[in-house]
């Protein structure tokens, strides 16, 4: 099942803390490099607790195409 | 909650409070401190990645603990400047002045030209009389007066983390943490080719 939401995080203001990868119930953002957050799509619900935590502002929720 | 099963090292914010505590009881503690300044540039140089600030940071775990966990956040974003680049940076320049400035104080006090004064200096500004910290060592003066110089920088962080994740998100210390910053300009300089 698809869920109609997933997290983007915009690379340019993400200071890759790390917060998002902790508050994820499902493992689904993790921090690259140390550089930026990564969204895995398949795994993302959209739930949103990454985007709560962000001390940056870093992440918006956006809609799936095609769902 | 997370998937993953719990490390120890998700129960670092307990080293954070003991750090701070033993300073109010041998402030030569400090120089333990070290460990968090230099730890994370290790990693971040040899490893290129943010390990440190990712899952062994005390500092930001206590921060999320308290603000998550036990809700003494207001939970509100940050404000964009708090977060924006040139704030980021300036914040990690300032941080790296006063650095400097303890050290020379340090210099001072071991060439001899100034004494050793029994005092911490929150936010840069007031001065804190610390004496009690301190009866005596085998060490030199100077020695001692970059412990009082050192707790005086990590308290005074530890303040205005505590500050903007009472007002702001638990972990809003980290968007401007001028450790964090320095690591992630290091990772990216190191990765640079990869994230093309
Ligand atoms: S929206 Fe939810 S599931 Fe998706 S990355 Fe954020 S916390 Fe994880
Ligand atoms: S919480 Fe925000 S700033 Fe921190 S790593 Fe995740 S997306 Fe980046
Ligand atoms: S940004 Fe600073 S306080 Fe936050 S996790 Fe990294 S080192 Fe710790």
């Amino acid at each position: 099942m698809a869920f109609k939401q997933y997290a983007v995080v915009d690379k340019t203001l993400c200071v890759a803390c790390g917060a998002c990868e902790i508050a994820c119930p499902l493992g689904a953002i993790k921090v690259h490099k140390g550089c930026f957050a990564n969204v895995i799509k398949d795994k993302c619900v959209g739930c949103g607790k990454c985007e709560n935590v962000c001390p940056a502002n870093s992440i918006k929720r956006e809609n799936r195409e095609g769902i | 909650m997370r998937v993953d099963k719990k490390h120890w090292y998700d129960y670092l914010w307990i080293w954070s409070i003991i750090y701070f505590s033993l300073g109010f009881f041998n402030i030569l503690f400090a120089w333990l401190g070290m460990i968090d300044f230099l730890l994370p540039i290790i990693l971040a140089m040899f490893g290129g990645n943010k390990f440190f600030c990712n899952h062994i940071c005390g500092r930001g775990q206590l921060y999320f603990k308290l603000g998550e966990d036990f809700k003494c956040s207001r939970n509100k974003s940050t404000p964009k400047w708090m977060a924006s680049k040139w704030f980021r940076y300036g914040f990690l320049i300032f941080f790296i002045a006063m650095f400097g400035n303890m050290v020379f104080q340090t210099y001072i006090v071991a060439s001899g030209a100034k004494n050793l004064s029994e005092a911490i200096k929150l936010f840069w500004t007031f001065r804190v009389p610390w004496g009690w910290a301190y009866s005596g060592s085998v060490f030199p003066d100077w020695v001692v007066q970059f412990s009082f110089g050192f707790y005086s920088l990590m308290l005074t962080s530890l303040l205005i983390g505590l500050i903007v994740m009472i007002l702001f998100k638990p972990r809003t210390w980290c968007a401007f943490c001028p450790i964090g910053t320095m690591t992630q300009a290091i990772c990216k300089l190191k990765n640079r080719k990869s994230n093309k």
